[in-house]
């Protein structure tokens, strides 16, 4: 990968531990800073403090409890289902990063398309969901999967509009080629922040980030779990190792949700190239490997505090109030973003 | 002999035939549905059973019951003072209003009148419980819609409360402070203006809430037109409270009865809403809270000095009579009907409490909204179980 | 929703939570600190008057029953005996006190209500604000008479009255 010349054997191994630190490395982060932490201080309490110093081993704490508890299955439920559903929902988060870049040079698949294979992949947690509900054999859960289904392929739409104002503002869907188009880029000749795409696709950043509150069942979109009503929703009746994993997947799909974001609108894992004197991601230097990711991890926890604070702070929709939100203003709006974007994109 | 026609005919009846089958094991008609007993929204073990189609219900019935301990048999073998303490745990979240029309009752049987400092003091000590119990309701309120962060500032706040009530009578909930004739004692030193502060911070919680929860608009469209109760039905259905009063009704028994109790002493307002939706019901309570603060503050001001006691005899004996008081309660209007023989406890205690009549409109009010609207309802219907099931 | 998304209103409750997070973020000796009180670590003091346990002053007590009789829950048990006492003035006749062989207060059962303490003539049962006894087992919860005499090391002195209030110093 870098400079050094592995076997495909290692290089695949070390892709495979890679990702799965992508992944999990976020999961547990957004779930010790902001659900334990943030939460507790923006409730005026202090949160988890007894596990390791100020808590910090609370996430393992609970791994643990997690997994030394029963597998209990219902009776009437589907078994093969039951069990597959919350593996679905997360081999759906480990697909997704797969394609994100965290550097010039360290991604672990680069291909044109990434784009479009990152928001066909996101759909496939709907289905994980959905069966979730269904094999539970519980009509709360039923309920739970019913609105999951509605409510996720609702918000598709609005997401995959959002991202096209990106693509056609970069003219491409290599998504190492979005984060070049912004570093190098330049805002009306100037090239001091590069062109970070929130600035000129605010409204498709603002549509992006709600439609991801929304495909994460965060709320105030969290009609499927609603654990005032449905006490978990399709989540109820799974317990111990299961429940871990959907809980992961939850986590792990906001951090990598929140670093696509960062790619498409923030510049991703680079600073503005001309801070530094390069002109084409060839310029760049290899530190920038090292640097990329932990750039990429300060914007995707900007990111996740943004999502996270909108969970702690607003009551919920109800379905249709939500389902009205996504087709008639979220989806118009979308389009209007496009139409403009591709307008002043043949003008300039 | 099988032909185009023929094979055409068979595979329609086997569509029809697995449609069919599909329809009785999908029970397409209706699911019923237990909301509860064990259920994070009903505030206790309160079980609603509700036939849906779809997300909407048809049909709804409360099932309450799981939480009665029996209070009014207890009460038949106990003494006044032991009763005193009984019903303090029927609402437990505004405990000391409990008291209250239980011990006027027993005063009207004795035809005694409790000194003007203890009725200032158990005013008081009444709209602090009124406090305390609305203001865990707005915290409720906020979880049962899925706001998950009023809850905590609801109890942080209701601390102080609870801390006051503590510092005065020994007890945090079940301060057991009135007795026949007066209070147990006195206040502490620095009471009162510990608790012009505490008042202070309660305020500043009800603007909180107002920001957090009232002026969003995620929770406006979860209430606004939600489970109208015209002030007809209301009426019918015996609600009482804030339930009344959000329907439109003027009716406060704090300002319409002369209760030996100090609320025709102080000026204050007492607040209704034309709409009678959800939103009106939990609009009408946050000002109410605002309001016991103010009335606090006032009665704290103009409280007389003298004896906390009247002049009863130690082993107190009601007379012989039946007696009726009831008080605007924090859920709602409270009522004992008191018959004593001349014994040292009751001969029978009949308790209206508000929650019972609260829950009777569920059926009605609850035909053709939606699962999630059920929750904001009964969130905003606001009972107890304690008080429901006594 | 639908139709106009209004921002002020969503705002304010951001700006809430906002508030209140940098709030709890702000060391204590600045004003901030969270509201929690880290227990085993740190301990609130209970108010003077706190209900937390009843404690036994076994000289004052003459078995009158009145505390046993008027406890709700019936938790009390008590069982004297009589004894001759030599008399007060020399040449007198002996004078039949009780004394007291058992008096158990069952705190599983107990209902703080304090209508012992309130009933009893003779100043012999007293509040203490302590609340740390619980117990692995429950029958340990029943305090015996000696036990029950330790507890008057923590009972505190009556509060002052408010201005205004009558008498001074009633417990």
């Amino acid at each position: 990968m870098i400079g050094v010349d592995v076997p495909y054997w290692a290089q695949s191994l070390l892709r495979v531990l890679g990702g799965t630190v992508a992944v999990l490395l976020p999961a547990g982060t957004i779930v010790y800073l902001f659900l334990f932490k943030m939460m507790s201080f923006m409730q005026s309490r202090l949160g988890p403090m007894e596990a390791g110093p100020y808590g910090s081993m609370q996430l393992f704490a609970e791994v643990g409890k997690w997994l030394q508890k029963e597998d209990i299955q219902p009776q009437k439920a589907d078994k093969q289902i039951f069990k597959l559903a919350p593996l679905i929902v997360l081999v759906s988060t480990f697909l997704l990063v797969a394609v994100v870049p965290f550097g010039p040079d360290a991604y672990f698949t680069n291909f044109d398309a990434g784009v479009f294979y990152m928001l066909a992949v996101s759909s496939i947690s709907t289905l994980g969901i959905l069966i979730a509900g269904w094999s539970s054999a519980n009509k709360y859960s039923l309920l739970g999967g019913l609105r999951a289904a509605g409510q996720l392929i609702a918000y598709e739409l609005p997401m995959v509009l959002a991202v096209l104002g990106v693509v056609i503002q970069a003219e491409t869907m290599n998504m190492q080629g979005i984060v070049e188009r912004q570093n190098a880029g330049e805002i009306f000749g100037w090239n001091g922040l590069g062109n970070p795409y929130i600035l000129t696709q605010f409204i498709g950043f603002v549509i992006f980030m709600i439609a991801v509150q929304a495909e994460l069942t965060q709320t105030p979109f969290d009609m499927p779990i609603a654990e005032s009503e449905l006490v978990s929703g399709y989540m109820t009746e799974y317990s111990g190792f299961r429940f871990l994993i959907f809980f992961i997947a939850e986590f792990a799909t906001a951090g990598v949700f929140a670093l696509i974001a960062s790619v498409l609108f923030l510049g991703g894992w680079g600073v503005p190239f001309s801070w530094f004197g390069w002109h084409t991601i060839d310029d760049v230097d290899d530190w920038m490997n090292i640097g990329g990711p932990l750039i990429m991890l300060t914007k995707m926890l900007v990111l996740t505090f943004l999502i996270m604070w909108i969970r702690f702070s607003y009551p919920r929709f109800r379905e249709d109030q939500l389902q009205r939100f996504a087709w008639k203003v979220l989806i118009p709006l979308a389009l209007l973003n496009i139409m403009v974007t591709a307008i002043l994109k043949v003008m300039f | 002999m099988t032909d185009l026609a023929d094979r055409q005919k068979l595979s329609y009846i086997a569509a029809q035939a697995a449609d069919a089958r599909l329809n009785v094991e999908l029970e397409t008609e209706g699911m019923t549905l237990n909301i509860g007993p064990q259920h994070p929204a009903t505030h206790g073990t309160l079980r609603i059973i509700v036939r849906l189609d779809g997300e909407q219900v048809v049909w709804a019935e409360p099932s309450a019951g799981y939480m009665h301990r029996g209070y009014e048999k207890l009460t038949e073998v106990r003494t006044f003072p032991q009763v005193t303490t009984l019903i303090n745990r029927i609402d437990w979240l505004g405990s000391f209003a409990n008291e209250v029309p239980f011990i006027l009752a027993a005063e009207k049987l004795m035809d005694i009148e409790a000194p003007p400092r203890a009725q200032w003091i158990r005013t008081i000590l009444f709209e602090l419980s009124r406090i305390a119990n609305v203001g865990l309701f707005l915290g409720d309120l906020g979880v049962q819609l899925g706001a998950i962060t009023p809850v905590f500032f609801a109890f942080r706040d209701r601390e102080y409360v609870l801390n006051l009530i503590e510092a005065a009578t020994g007890g945090r909930f079940h301060p057991n402070f009135d007795r026949i004739g007066g209070l147990k004692d006195d206040l502490p030193a620095g009471w009162i203006t510990e608790t012009k502060q505490v008042m202070k911070k309660l305020r500043m919680f009800c603007d909180e809430m107002d920001d957090l929860l009232f002026g969003n608009e995620i929770f406006q469209s979860r209430l606004r037109g939600i489970g109208v109760i015209p002030a007809d039905v209301a009426k019918q259905y015996g609600l009482s409270g804030a339930n009344l009063r959000a329907s439109g009704v003027d009716w406060d028994l704090r300002r319409d009865q002369t209760l030996p109790m100090a609320w025709d002493k102080v000026d204050w307002k007492v607040w209704t809403h034309p709409d009678g939706d959800c939103f009106a019901r939990c609009w009408v309570r946050l000002q109410e809270t605002r309001e016991a603060t103010k009335i606090v503050d006032q009665l704290l001001d103009t409280l007389p000095s003298g004896p906390v006691m009247a002049k009863v005899p130690r082993i107190i004996k009601v007379p012989e009579g039946e007696a009726w008081v009831s008080t605007e309660n924090p859920l709602g209007e409270m009522g004992y009907y008191v018959v004593s023989k001349g014994d040292l406890g009751p001969f029978r205690v009949k308790i209206r409490s508000a929650s019972f009549n609260n829950i009777s409109i569920v059926p009605w009010v609850l035909r053709g909204v939606y699962v999630p609207d059920v929750i904001s309802i009964l969130a905003s219907l606001y009972f107890i179980l304690g008080d429901i099931d006594r | 929703m639908p139709g106009k998304p209004q921002v002020p209103g969503l705002m304010k409750g951001l700006g809430v939570t906002l508030k209140t997070l940098t709030k709890t973020m702000t060391p204590k000796r600045m004003g901030g600190g969270a509201n929690t009180v880290q227990y085993p670590h740190e301990k609130e003091a209970p108010p003077t008057r706190a209900r937390g346990v009843i404690a036994l002053r076994e000289d004052n007590c003459t078995v009158c029953m009145l505390c046993a009789r008027s406890c709700p829950d019936w938790c009390i048990y008590i069982e004297g005996h009589k004894e001759l006492a030599p008399p007060r003035r020399a040449g007198g006749a002996p004078r039949k006190v009780n004394k007291v062989d058992r008096f158990d207060i069952d705190y599983a059962l107990c209902m703080y209500c304090g209508i012992c303490v309130e009933v009893c003539p003779f100043d012999a049962l007293f509040w203490s604000p302590e609340y740390e006894y619980s117990e692995p087992r429950i029958a340990d919860l029943l305090h015996d008479k000696d036990k029950l005499g330790e507890w008057m090391e923590t009972v505190p002195e009556a509060p002052d009255l408010e201005a205004g209030a009558d008498k001074k110093g009633k417990k």
